[in-house]
């Protein structure tokens, strides 16, 4: 018997039930269709505009930056406004985003900007967020040419741009976004929730940011 | 690592005498539970959503094997392999084949207290290749030749002062001027030698809270992102889950989520909630090119239909040795095992075996703050309490424990005779011990007088108390 076959059936055993089953089955099927939402906390159950501002209240609570702009034209300067406020070069590494690449960025002639993935040598990257979850101001992106993972991580500063309107009142209407179907698979490689920069208090307890991961966190908020 | 459960008391004793790691524990009574209390408090659909957490977890177990299929089916369809380990053994041997298939040197890894159950480290090392904890409080650790002492902080027994000896110790490529006084400098130092290992690992190794049986998604949380560098670099990401590890949804996952950082550390989410299926898929300029899952068993089909089902609903947020007593004043090591304070205390047993472990259950007052915080409402005590039952029917507890136990439950079983015992006893010790008001020393409980006094009754017993109680109470009411 192969260990699949052993743990299985012990499972059963210790159950008392059997593979076949047919009430199980069936509320197993039901439940993985169905997918119930449960409780759902009525903090972020708002309307568009307050779902915004509570987006960007929790995301300042939890030490991520906020930076609203009316229009997506308006993110290149705001990129480069804030690389000169932290005094870091005019470079700024970014995936295909399709929403990034149509922005006015040669606009901005001192700036550069890196394509692809990030090797590890940039000091800021740059994401469009597939949604955002405003009862917690946590970032949802998802992986891939348009946004790669690696630029969620190691750049010491990571600025997100996110559209007002992706902005979700609940994690799990967020998570209803990336359930695409993407290359004939039902989920991204990588979907990262993000909610403020990265922080251990792994040395006696006290609360540190920039462990492994971006030291700041800066969102840029289009419209709403 | 050694099993050093069997000797809890001596491991308490010196956890007692220990100065550094009484400093340290401080820590933990000042920080964790303010920060649940206040994150709690903030979310009024907090207790709501603990038995909404609880229901999915004992739906998930009643189908477990269910929906371990379903998962399984799912990781294969995104390109995913799983391996099924029925032993820490097979799963170390599981392990170990993948990472030489690609002939792995360095494997990263991120935080999993599974990795600690099955002793992957050891074994890794053993055949050569070099395994680097990645999450700040396992490297310090690791460093140290150390285990866990706490299942999310598992450097809460230190202070900086320690920390910075190792690491002038094992960085000594280091300018030795260099300060290292403050925990900001630590962690700097500690970013800057890590991120080299991201690269270098050929393999990177890491836990997962969640295993999603409707997406085939394995999921992790943690706060410092080592653990999604430690899966984003290296060629290969192996994830090593228990069984119980399965929820049904994505929707099912979100709502355990909110309790579960609350319950840790009193953050609404932790920074990084990480859910990763298969390999990276065609056209992704980064992540893993092959992804393994590995599901343990370990002794955990076993529970399903016992007393200590409820254990698996366990979600690891380490609540209740957060808010023990017990651990407060011991720490983590002195448990013995991988699992410590009260969650440890259930566990350890049915993996390990209560003859080995067998202090661990005893070692509660039964306050019940453990099971007042679980967030999957997991009863503890309740559970300590069969152990002690089986411990006793096994005849495992010493002879003198034994025959005071049968002494006692010979008078608790004839009320009347346990009166008259009483009604004799009570104000005799009250006479003996009315002027000091305690009692230093007792015959036969020399072991319990020893570290505390013992307050001298006030001349009548509690039954009889509780009689006028009653008496005043229906006067009252006539």
């Amino acid at each position: 018997m192969s260990a699949r076959e052993a743990i299985l059936s012990r499972i059963r055993q210790s159950l008392d039930a059997t593979g076949d089953d047919g009430a199980r089955r069936a509320a197993v099927g039901r439940r993985l269709s169905e997918a119930p939402r449960g409780v759902i906390p009525a903090r972020g159950q708002l309307d568009a505009k307050a779902r915004t501002a509570l987006f960007c209240e929790q995301a300042e609570k939890i030490q991520a930056t906020v930076q609203r702009v009316k229009s997506p034209d308006a993110v290149p300067k705001a990129v480069a406004g804030y690389l000169r406020s932290k005094n870091l070069p005019a470079t700024i590494r970014m995936g295909a985003d399709e929403r990034l690449a149509s922005m006015p960025w040669s606009a901005l002639k001192s700036l550069e900007v890196r394509s692809g993935p990030s090797d590890g040598d940039d000091e800021a990257g740059l994401s469009h967020a597939t949604a955002g979850v405003a009862e917690t101001g946590t970032l949802v992106l998802t992986s891939g040419t348009a946004n790669p993972t690696t630029i969620n991580f190691l750049p010491e500063h990571h600025i997100v741009v996110i559209d007002a309107a992706d902005i979700a009142g609940d994690l799990e209407s967020a998570l209803a976004a990336v359930r695409v179907d993407r290359n004939g698979a039902t989920m991204p490689r990588t979907v990262n929730l993000i909610s403020g920069p990265s922080r251990s208090g792994d040395i006696e307890q006290k609360l540190l940011l920039g462990a492994h991961g971006p030291r700041a966190l800066h969102i840029i908020v289009v419209g709403g | 690592m050694q099993v050093t459960s069997p000797a809890f008391k001596q491991n308490a004793r010196g956890a007692l005498a220990d100065v550094q790691l009484q400093k340290a524990l401080g820590n933990v009574r000042a920080g964790f539970i303010d920060k649940r209390r206040k994150a709690m408090d903030a979310l009024p659909e907090f207790d709501r959503l603990r038995d909404e957490a609880k229901a999915i977890k004992d739906h998930a177990l009643a189908s477990l094997d269910l929906y371990l299929e379903a998962y399984e089916t799912k990781v294969k369809a995104s390109g995913g392999h799983v391996h099924w380990a029925a032993t820490a053994e097979d799963a170390r041997g599981i392990i170990l084949d993948i990472c030489r298939a690609v002939g792995a040197r360095t494997v990263t890894k991120g935080k999993s207290m599974i990795t600690e159950e099955i002793e992957l480290n050891d074994f890794l090392e053993g055949n050569g290749i070099r395994p680097v904890e990645t999450d700040l409080g396992e490297y310090i650790i690791q460093l140290r030749g150390e285990h866990p002492s706490h299942i999310i902080a598992p450097a809460v027994h230190l202070n900086k002062e320690q920390v910075e000896e190792d690491f002038r110790r094992v960085h000594d490529h280091l300018p030795v001027a260099r300060d290292l006084s403050e925990p900001e400098s630590l962690l700097a130092e500690a970013r800057r030698v890590l991120r080299a290992q991201y690269f270098e690992a050929d393999v990177g190794i890491t836990g997962a809270n969640f295993l999603v049986a409707e997406t085939g998604t394995s999921m992790i949380v943690t706060n410092e992102g080592n653990g999604d560098l430690t899966q984003v670099l290296p060629r290969v990401h192996v994830v090593v889950a228990s069984i119980e590890k399965i929820v049904p949804t994505l929707n099912d996952a979100a709502q355990i989520l909110r309790v579960l950082a609350r319950s840790a550390t009193g953050q609404d989410m932790s920074v990084y909630t990480t859910l990763s299926t298969g390999p990276r898929q065609e056209g992704d300029p980064d992540g893993p090119e092959e992804y393994h899952v590995v599901l343990l068993d370990n002794g955990r089909s076993s529970m399903l239909g016992t007393e200590f089902q409820d254990m698996l609903r366990c979600i690891r947020c380490g609540a209740c040795m957060n808010h023990c007593p017990v651990y407060h004043t011991v720490g983590g090591h002195a448990y013995g095992w991988v699992y410590p304070g009260p969650m440890g205390a259930v566990l350890t047993p049915s993996l390990i075996g209560v003859d080995k472990s067998g202090h661990l259950p005893n070692a509660s007052t039964f306050c019940g703050r453990c099971e007042a915080v679980c967030p999957m409402r997991i009863p503890l005590p309740r559970m300590m309490r069969h152990w002690r039952e089986r411990e006793f029917e096994r005849g495992l507890n010493p002879a003198t424990q034994r025959w005071g136990l049968g002494f006692w439950a010979f008078f608790a079983r004839r009320p009347s005779l346990y009166r008259l015992g009483a009604s004799i006893g009570i104000p005799l010790l009250s006479l003996f011990g009315r002027r000091k008001g305690s009692f230093g020393t007792l015959p036969l409980a020399g072991g319990w007088t020893k570290h505390r006094d013992l307050p001298s009754p006030q001349g009548r017993t509690f039954l009889q108390q509780w009689r006028d109680r009653d008496t005043l109470r229906q006067e009252a009411r006539t």
